[in-house]
């Protein structure tokens, strides 16, 4: 929360070299949402999946210090990574979904690096799964799904068969802090390794980067003392 | 800790074993170590810096090094796992709040019923 974001000279993205990566925060609830579904032997198995170069391996153990039982790391780098966005990962989760017959796809409802807020609906658009996107509770009901959404004006409730995509928004619980001695523990824990390919998905971008900015700094406010000195400042610098 | 014995026939000294200290008479030696490493794991985090954390953590438990009746040690360890329990909150905390400023601003506002919040 206190680094510095920096754009880089060249305005092709931002500069992540020697910035420290951590678990996108929505992910983080993601995870601690499916270690309690464990905990209430709700469901069976957690697999964490992660999507990068080797140091989403350190990620991978977060989620594995947290509770799940193994990890899946999709070996992308260079070009490809940088490339990589929302479908491309979705592609990767919809292969892996079917490959290890998940009944329950859980991430954050989106990355805050990008904010983008695509990956979880593409997933359940390729596997044409149904989906309950920026769930503040969950509960499951037998081979269903009750969700309670966060949207614009309050809260949507929905029940959605299994297998399902499940997207978390900020309330939906606390995440568990990583211990050291959950992590000593977590180092036990398996993380297969592979490649998009072994998939069988091409990680060809339909997307561009054309150019990448700073915000425009926004100007101080001015305060005024009374209703002519705010009509009067209004009219000189032309807003009326 | 070491134990020297004294061989039957030749009365040759021999180190006959080497007894850890953590497994010695109190077992809440290794309590307590794992209980600095876990504080010091968790303080690298710390708002204040990891250094800053580790200065306080260190003289903290330097403080009471020689503490020796086993219900003291329980009390401390106790505060020691407390400290933990804070400072979990005080990640989360912090996090959820950024969380909530940076995508759920307009939401709060609605919420305080005031105006849009200027930076």
């Amino acid at each position: 929360e206190n680094t510095k974001i920096r754009v880089k000279p060249d305005h092709s993205g931002v500069v992540t070299d020697g910035v420290k990566h951590s678990m996108n925060p929505f992910c983080e609830i993601a995870v601690e949402e499916a270690v309690k579904l464990k905990e209430k032997k709700l469901i069976k198995e957690v697999v964490a999946v992660s999507c990068g170069p080797t140091q989403v391996t350190e990620t991978i153990r977060t989620a594995l210090a947290m509770g799940c039982d193994r990890g899946i790391h999709v070996e992308v780098s260079g070009k490809d990574y940088e490339a990589m966005g929302p479908l491309q990962i979705s592609k990767i989760f919809a292969a892996l979904a079917k490959k290890e017959e998940a009944s329950l796809i859980i991430l954050g409802k989106q990355a805050i690096d990008d904010d983008c807020n695509q990956t979880g609906q593409m997933t359940a658009a390729l596997l044409d799964w149904p989906q309950g996107t920026f769930a503040s509770e969950v509960t499951i009901d037998g081979e269903k799904v009750k969700v309670v959404r966060e949207i614009d004006g309050g809260l949507e409730t929905i029940k959605i068969s299994m297998p399902a995509v499940l997207t978390a928004d900020l309330r939906l619980n606390t995440p568990r802090y990583a211990t050291l001695p959950n992590i000593m523990k977590a180092k036990k824990k398996k993380i297969a390794n592979m490649k998009p390919a072994d998939l069988g998905v091409d990680m060809v971008s339909r997307v561009e980067v054309l150019r990448v900015d700073e915000p425009p700094t926004r100007l101080a406010g001015v305060k005024v003392e009374t209703v002519d000195d705010l009509v009067a400042k209004l009219r000189a610098n032309g807003t009326i | 800790m070491v134990i020297w014995t004294r061989l039957p026939n030749r009365g040759k000294v021999v180190k006959a074993a080497t007894v850890s200290g953590s497994d010695m008479a109190n077992p809440l030696r290794r309590e307590v170590r794992q209980l600095y490493k876990n504080l010091l794991f968790l303080g690298r985090e710390y708002p204040k810096g990891a250094d800053y954390f580790r200065e306080r953590l260190k003289s903290a438990f330097m403080k009471n090094k020689d503490v020796t009746d086993p219900k003291e040690i329980k009390k401390l360890v106790d505060r020691g796992e407390f400290v933990i329990k804070e400072l979990e909150a005080l990640y989360y905390l912090r996090k959820y709040r950024a969380m909530k400023k940076r995508y759920y601003e307009d939401e709060m506002s609605a919420v305080l019923n005031i105006g849009r919040p200027v930076d």
